[in-house]
């Protein structure tokens, strides 16, 4: 038997789009860290522990955090990009800890983006 | 005359009440009575506001505040906040339009603006540890076409028509590659991945392989349907951790969906990948050293004929291709080949992937259509030159590549181009460089690396970087001839047409091609004992010319053994018994006064 086949797939593929998309009535926020080498060497896992660390203290509970690899960028890492439901992703370049639990609390949580750190709003195009 | 404490001003224009603006004031009139208000706040209708288009509106007297899109549901709220407790509903209130947003969008950077994303599709958006991301982005539905729709032929002809060539820098046709494969006779096949990066300064494959695994092992599989395989192998270096470790990670992924494996998707078609981890020896990137490797042995190229298509790994025939040539396939088997050719030159087909550094503003991963103008990549997209310095030129292809002069930016990227200016496209390492930088000394840094690099086993390539390294070196120290120019000229032509693998016949274009372009900066080493561009130490003099001087201080302030003399508004002087000769000071200088 095989373990997967085609219908399988589409059905994953729409489950996952359905998991990875932000949902009126359930998660509200998106908020992915760029953790490629370039992303690491330069405090990624830093701005990771910010925001982990202010969403348990806070208690938010409506924003999923994720990891994502090189935005392409290199010399401007670390790079996290926040998305509120409806409206475009904003990435932030050049973060620390206080940049990051800023933005959590101005953007994130009050749905502000914070402009003195954020390099643009909307994604790329592919293809 | 009754007096009330406040006034409630409700529009009655055409536009409110067609939204319901009558119905809001009678709900508010009921509320008021409920609440014993009706003596103390006065509901007034008014004619048109003005502002139809957020109404119904409400005007608050004597605060002035100004309510918009009201409802009748809001209205409890309302009044026992504003009325009863004198609370303003802030939500309910009319904000200005927020101004303008000062932060640019992604498509007006010119940075993101002018990529066209194909291997790189889903960079910085999908959880590369995650395997349902990637089939949300339309993961694995090639392999699903392939396995279905598709024949093995089928495949071939769609690489075949998109142009594809390889992307790790020789630039031969992937689809050709894959049917002289195809066709050889031999039950046990082999698909390689070449993750063997290895340029000074490159970092395209690493990043695809860490950020979306998955587009290489989708890629592999459907060249394995191609030629008929049932077993890859990823050579990728251990030096790249966080890519083994996704790596390893996605490929337990898919053979948990069983996207690898047995009858994957129900087709009869088996197929697995190993990881084999390289020790980091550059000349494990040629095709034939790095079959030797994965065999266990130490890695060597081989004489070609015969070609890995007929025999390769264990003399079995194999293909391989780089990371970013298989990140490109699924899009051209969903999409077909024809789309895929759309965008490129002639000969060029597609999008290559750069990873842009050095002396540029953006250092960076940079994917964009082949015919994409240096001048382009560099100015727009990399944002110019640091500090305001001078473009120089840009090195391409790493140790095998060439330095491409100012005079030659508005070359356009794709393989014939590059070659022509003497450098190659190469996997995609892309270093800019600026007047500081001198031309011999990087000459001597990259043949420094392959002689580091070879082998051993051929003659031209153990011997004759050498010697071409020992004359570089000389030339640098002051200790060149007019003679040492020719010899270095014999030398490559010699090497470049005698060496056994790709390593040796490239290694000598770095010096052929700042030969060709830099030969004034060979001659003022040679003759005048002198490096152009301040960096080749032995050549220095440590002297400040008082004439450029601008007194600045920075030298002094950079120096770290105290050894330059200066003072303010005077022109600053070297103590050489002091000096170290590290350089601080000539780095620091913004008018190039130290010589």
């Amino acid at each position: 038997m095989p373990k997967l086949t085609l219908d399988d797939l589409k059905r994953i593929k729409e489950e996952a789009k359905n998991a990875t998309t932000l949902r009126e009535g359930g998660q509200r926020v998106k908020i992915t860290v760029h953790m490629g080498t370039c992303g690491i060497a330069s405090g990624a896992r830093a701005v990771m522990g910010a925001f982990m660390d202010e969403i348990a203290k806070r208690q938010v509970r409506d924003v999923i955090v994720t990891t994502s690899g090189c935005a392409g960028l290199c010399s401007r890492e670390p790079m996290a990009t926040v998305e509120l439901l409806g409206e475009a992703p904003v990435k932030y370049v050049d973060l620390d800890d206080a940049k990051t639990r800023e933005i959590l609390v101005e953007h994130v949580i009050g749905g502000k983006m914070v402009e003195k750190y954020a390099l643009a709003v909307g994604s790329e195009t592919t293809y | 005359m009754k007096t009330f404490r406040s006034h409630a001003l409700i529009c009655a224009g055409t536009g409110c009440v067609s939204n319901k603006s009558l119905q809001v004031r009678t709900a508010l009139e009921e509320e008021l009575k409920k609440c014993g208000l009706e003596e103390e706040v006065q509901v007034v209708i008014t004619g048109c506001n003005g502002f139809c288009a957020v109404g119904p509106v409400m005007v608050v007297y004597p605060e002035g505040i100004f309510y918009q899109k009201l409802t009748p549901d809001d209205i409890p709220l309302l009044v026992s906040e504003h009325f009863m407790k004198g609370r303003p509903v802030e939500k309910l209130m009319y904000r200005e339009e927020e101004k303008k947003a000062t932060v640019p969008r992604m498509q007006d950077i010119s940075f993101f603006g002018l990529q066209v994303l194909r291997a790189l599709r889903n960079r910085g958006i999908i959880d590369a540890e995650k395997i349902d991301e990637y089939i949300a982005r339309d993961g694995y539905q090639a392999l699903g076409r392939a396995l279905t729709e598709l024949t093995p032929e089928g495949i071939i002809e769609e690489v075949k028509n998109s142009g594809l060539r390889g992307r790790g820098g020789a630039g031969f046709p992937t689809g050709l590659k894959w049917e002289f494969c195809a066709r050889a006779r031999g039950e046990v096949k082999y698909v390689l991945c070449n993750g063997d990066e290895g340029d000074p300064g490159a970092f395209m494959d690493r990043s695809i392989l860490e950020a979306d695994p998955h587009s290489v092992l989708e890629g592999m599989a459907i060249a394995a349907r191609a030629i008929g395989s049932r077993q890859g192998h990823i050579y990728v270096r251990a030096e790249y951790p966080l890519a083994v470790s996704r790596l390893k990670l996605a490929i337990e992924q898919a053979r948990d969906y069983g996207l690898l494996g047995k009858n994957i998707l129900n087709s009869g078609f088996d197929f697995d990948i190993d990881i084999y981890q390289g020790a980091g020896a550059f000349v494990c990137g040629e095709e034939t050293a790095l079959m030797t490797s994965i065999e266990g042995k130490r890695g060597m190229p081989r004489p070609r004929p015969p070609f890995p298509a007929y025999k390769g790994l264990w003399r079995k025939p194999t293909i391989l291709n780089n990371v970013e040539t298989y990140a490109n396939v699924p899009p051209i088997i969903l999409h077909g080949g024809g789309w895929y050719s759309e965008l490129g030159t002639e000969k060029s087909k597609g999008t290559k992937v750069f990873a842009l550094t050095g002396a540029v503003n953006n250092i960076g991963l940079v994917e964009v259509p082949m015919g994409t103008s240096l001048r382009s990549i560099i100015y727009d997209i990399g944002g110019g030159i640091k500090g305001k310095r001078k473009f120089k030129a840009v090195q391409m292809g790493g140790p095998s590549g060439g330095c491409i002069p100012e005079s030659l930016v508005d070359t356009p990227v794709d393989y014939e181009s590059i070659n022509q200016t003497g450098a190659i496209m190469g996997s995609g390492g892309m270093v800019v460089m600026d007047e500081t930088t001198c031309m011999v000394d990087i000459a001597k840094f990259f043949l420094g690396f392959t002689q580091e690099e070879s082998c051993g086993k051929c003659i031209p390539c153990r011997v004759g970087t050498k010697m071409m390294l020992d004359i570089l070196t000389r030339i640098t120290e002051g200790e060149g001839t007019e003679e040492d120019l020719d010899t270095l000229q014999d030398l490559a032509a010699t090497i470049k047409g005698t060496a056994l693998c790709g390593l040796g016949n490239t290694a000598p274009n770095p010096v052929l091609t700042t030969m060709r372009y830099f030969r004034d900066e060979y001659e003022a080493h040679v003759r005048e004992k002198r490096c152009p561009a301040h960096s080749c130490v032995p050549l220095l003099k440590f002297r400040v010319n008082p004439e450029l001087c601008k007194r600045c201080g920075q030298c002094f302030k950079a120096c770290p053994s105290g050894a330059v003399i200066w003072e303010k508004k005077q022109v600053a002087s070297i103590d050489l018994q002091k000096c170290v000769k590290c350089k601080n000071c000539i780095m620091a200088c913004k008018f190039n006064a130290i010589e």
